[in-house]
């Protein structure tokens, strides 16, 4: 399982570096996916099978849909990256990694063998000492819908007039 | 007595209420508390001097240093309670004419915080039992005299005048701290009374410490009173008020060196060297003021040169011992002097502000109640009888000089030379501004001359409060001279008798033959009289010249050198004002100034640096939130 | 199943983090910005996996339902400001549209009246 584990993170990785690096919006959009779906496979690996589902269905499933909605909406825009301009976020990404990794390598743990982690735990989990935090996340989708609804509003008689 | 101590208390008190509230009463009550402080203080000064005794109030110890203790001690004695009498009395009177006078003046309830602070420092001054206390009334009317000269400080003028009487004073004012320091170090004490024993007892007549305790006490004395050669400041402190000029610069203030060394005269009895240059600068005085007073176009200025001429009459009998003689002039001069600066006030505002004497003239016939009170003052300035108090007084220290014998022989004669200067000198004031035609503009000006007793042909109705205190004054002028009227002529020495139960008595040296009173007497007034012709003559001269003189054309030289004080301060500017001035353009960037420059121009370039990240754009701001987690975590990790 | 040292996993959600910090730091359309953010959130979520994974509990997956339903509502509001940035400015790049410290003009604060000629 190590192979699988290593082509997976390989793959999310370099989709990654790809999707930072395209010029054209779909592009990147569809190189997001399959770094989602690599993510995903990796989740699996871990024993958590139904986040991986989720993000497949939810991440890669909603929320990169909604970006291709904007993006159709809005046309393609093509966005100039020079490659000057990767020098400063370059070396500054860079020490942060170094940093992170000097944190991370520091603390050694022994391989344990992955536990399954079963959707039913994970409800027990969100719904016992989790509670609050499941009525909070409610409010906040609320408060997402209400505001995308509001601000949505205004956008219909924009768009609707000038049908761009 | 032991309520002595309202008497300099009530308006310190006054001033204080005066400066924290002043600025939200109705003007009304400025005036009554400005007013009714100093009303109060008279009241109770008059109580405490026809109490008779003289008293010793010690209200607490100031300091404790080592052996060395001053208290905060109030002594009544005939001195200090003639010269109370004189403070609140004036005093009072000068309020009351200011209410009117100051009415409407933006800084009101300010004006009358300073006067009342100002009374009451004098107050303090003249009751102090201990030369610390009396130091810190000293110290306390320089500080209001600058406060009052700069008054309307909008003028930049007026602050350069303060400042130049401020400064000026302070070389007088430290020379008397040195003073202090000497008869403190020495004697080991400050209490007057104690001072005079000790003093009597250890220092020798004649002796080094003496002679430098009492010269240093002159130097003090010369600059307060604007004596040579620190005399510069007294013309230019005709920038303020007319109250002002006439409560501090001719009545109180300039008179409190007069009074320090009457106060200290057992420290002068031991310096006859000292009281030999006392006396020559005080006839110095007399003649150098009374000659640029001849010359000055500034009415004010003309009051303020007389001043110092009278101050010096003052100093010339304190330097030959006629201690009781000086104060009586002090008194009468407060008199006669203060009624001529108020009525220059009424003139001043009848005519618009305008000070200069030559745009005047007629007013006699246009201001008739203060033409009146002004030829009262002026007589009894220039000696002249029937107005007695300016002659008994100047009567009396002259006999004294002549029978002070020697030398005194020749300052009697500079002495009648000054008295006929003065009479030159205040003639020509009082035929400029009142006498011949009217001139200028501005003595048209002015709606209905409707009065009540005073003139205010600017529309002003100065009304009874002007006019009150000027007939008071002007009563007093008359009747003053009978305190000591000259004993030929029939009168008692009143005052004299009452001052020497805490003066030294005159001593007599040498026979006077019977009969030389009267004729020293006639000589003076003949003098005097020969002034007024002479001063008739040239005012009618200045002003067919100044008629005639085209602008920019400039006056003879002579009289422009007694116009700008004979050249004293061209002198000190040279001399003093501008080496000083080079000296700290050379200090002007030196450390002590680069290090505060350095803190405000390290700010202005940081600021300048910190400013470039604001520069609205996201990604910068991402990118500044990213350095800063590495920052973070870097340090998390590190330490 | 053999197992990876949980480091790896870690070391793998770094890498993705930061190539989405990079990502938001160096692209100026507010899209690819948008995209980089949400490759951040990925990562910081697959951290949380990781180390729930190392626990064996139900913890790291909770955690990661939430940042999920986060950054789900982040992106719908987002998206919206875009669209709505959009029609006024007519330019999605971010350094076009600075309006410097201070500025009080805000897409849709005047109500609908973009898109008029």
């Amino acid at each position: 399982m190590n192979l699988i584990y290593a082509a997976s993170a390989f793959v999310a990785i370099a989709a990654t570096l790809m999707v930072i690096t395209r010029r054209n919006a779909v592009h990147a959009l569809l190189y997001l996916v399959v770094s989602l779906l690599a993510v995903a496979v990796i989740m699996l690996l871990l024993g958590a099978a139904f986040v991986a589902a989720l993000e497949v269905i939810i991440y890669a499933g909603a929320i990169m849909v909604l970006f291709v909605f904007v993006i159709m909406l809005i046309g393609p825009r093509n966005d100039i990256v020079s490659p000057r301009a990767w020098i400063g976020p370059g070396i500054l990404c860079f020490i942060l990694l170094a940093e992170l990794v000097y944190v991370i390598a520091g603390g050694s743990t022994p391989p344990l063998a992955v536990k399954e982690v079963p959707p039913r735990e994970v409800g027990i989990a969100l719904l016992g000492p989790y509670l609050i935090g499941v009525e909070v996340t409610a409010f906040l989708l609320l408060a997402g819908l209400v505001g995308a609804f509001h601000l949505g509003r205004r956008l219909a008689t924009t768009l609707g007039r000038k049908g761009d | 007595m032991s309520w002595m101590w309202l008497i300099p208390a009530l308006p310190l008190l006054g001033s204080l209420l005066l400066g924290v509230l002043g600025r939200r009463m109705p003007a009304p009550w400025v005036a009554a508390v400005g007013t009714g402080s100093v009303g109060l203080s008279m009241l109770l000064a008059i109580a405490a001097v026809w109490g008779g005794s003289t008293v010793t109030l010690t209200l607490w110890e100031w300091v404790r240093v080592g052996g060395f203790s001053p208290s905060i001690s109030l002594t009544l004695d005939a001195l200090s309670g003639v010269m109370i009498l004189v403070v609140t009395g004036i005093g009072f009177l000068i309020h009351l004419y200011s209410v009117r006078f100051m009415a409407g003046e933006e800084g009101y309830s300010r004006f009358f915080a300073y006067m009342n602070l100002f009374v009451g420092s004098m107050l303090l001054l003249v009751l102090a039992g201990n030369l610390l206390l009396l130091y810190l009334g000293w110290e306390g009317v320089g500080l209001c005299s600058y406060l009052l000269i700069g008054f309307w400080y909008s003028d930049p003028e007026n602050g350069r005048s303060a400042r130049k009487a401020f400064i000026v004073t302070r070389v007088g004012d430290v020379a008397l701290a040195i003073g202090l320091f000497l008869i403190a170090t020495n004697l080991g004490t400050l209490d007057i009374a104690d001072v005079a024993r000790r003093a009597t007892a250890s220092w020798g007549p004649g002796s080094t410490l003496a002679v430098a305790a009492a010269a240093l006490i002159l130097g003090g004395a010369v600059g307060k009173s604007a004596q040579l050669p620190l005399q510069t400041w007294l013309p230019d402190a005709m920038a303020g008020p007319s109250p002002v000029s006439a409560l501090i610069h001719a009545a109180t203030m300039v008179t409190a060196g007069v009074y320090l060394i009457a106060r200290t005269n057992a420290l002068f009895v031991l310096a006859p060297a000292v009281m030999s240059a006392t006396a020559i600068i005080g006839i110095a005085g007399v003649l150098f003021a009374g000659f640029s007073a001849l010359a000055q176009t500034n009415i004010k200025r003309v009051l303020a040169y007389s001043t110092m001429s009278q101050l010096g009459y003052m100093f010339l009998a304190l330097g030959v011992g006629a201690w009781s003689g000086a104060i009586f002039h002090l008194v009468t001069h407060a008199f006669f002097k203060s009624l001529l600066f108020l009525a220059a006030g009424v003139v001043i505002l009848a005519m618009n502000h305008e000070h200069d004497m030559f745009s005047m003239g007629g007013l006699a016939r246009k201001t008739p109640y203060t033409f009146a009170v002004f030829l009262i003052g002026a007589l009894a300035l220039t000696a002249l009888p029937p107005t007695t108090s300016g002659f008994a007084s100047k009567e009396l220290i002259l006999s004294r000089v002549w029978e002070s014998g020697g030398v005194g022989r020749l300052f009697w004669l500079l002495g009648v030379l000054g008295v006929f200067v003065t009479s030159a000198y205040t003639f020509r004031l009082v035929f400029t501004v009142f006498g011949g035609q009217p001139h200028g503009g501005s003595a048209g000006h002015g709606a209905n001359g409707k009065s009540g007793l005073a003139d205010g042909p600017d529309g002003r109705q100065a009304g009874l409060i002007m006019g009150a205190p000027l007939a008071v004054l002007a009563v007093l002028c008359i009747t003053g001279g009978f305190l000591d009227f000259p004993r030929n002529l029939g009168g008692r020495p009143f005052l004299t008798r009452f001052l020497e139960t805490t003066l030294p008595a005159w001593k007599q040296v040498g026979e006077m033959p019977s009969g030389a009173d009267s004729v020293l007497q006639v000589i003076s007034e003949v003098a005097s009289l020969l002034g007024v012709p002479v001063g008739w003559l040239i005012s009618r001269r200045a002003v067919r010249a100044a008629a005639e003189r085209r602008p920019g054309e400039l006056k003879p030289a002579f009289v422009r050198f007694f116009l700008g004080g004979m050249g004293f301060d061209w002198l000190y500017d040279r001399a003093f004002v501008r080496p000083f001035l080079w000296l700290w353009k050379l200090d002007e960037h030196d450390v002590a100034d680069r290090i505060p420059d350095g803190v405000g121009g390290l700010s202005m370039l940081l600021s300048r640096v910190v400013r470039l990240t604001q520069n609205g754009r996201v990604r910068w701001y991402a990118a500044g939130v990213a350095v800063g987690a590495v920052l973070v975590i870097a340090a998390a990790v590190l330490l | 199943m053999a197992s990876v040292p949980f480091e790896y996993g870690l070391v793998v959600a770094a890498v993705l983090f930061v190539l989405g910090l990079a990502g938001v730091l160096a692209r100026r359309n507010l899209l690819f910005i948008l995209l980089s953010v949400e490759i951040m959130l990925n990562a910081a979520g697959l951290a949380f996996i990781v180390a729930g994974a190392r626990w064996g509990q139900a913890d790291g997956q909770v955690m990661f339902i939430f940042l999920l339903s986060m950054a789900a509502a982040e992106v719908a509001v987002g998206l919206a400001l875009i669209l709505l940035l959009y029609s006024r400015r007519k330019d999605l790049d971010s350094d076009a549209l600075t309006m410097g410290a201070g500025s009080t003009d805000i897409p849709g604060a005047n109500g609908a009246e973009g898109g008029q000629p």
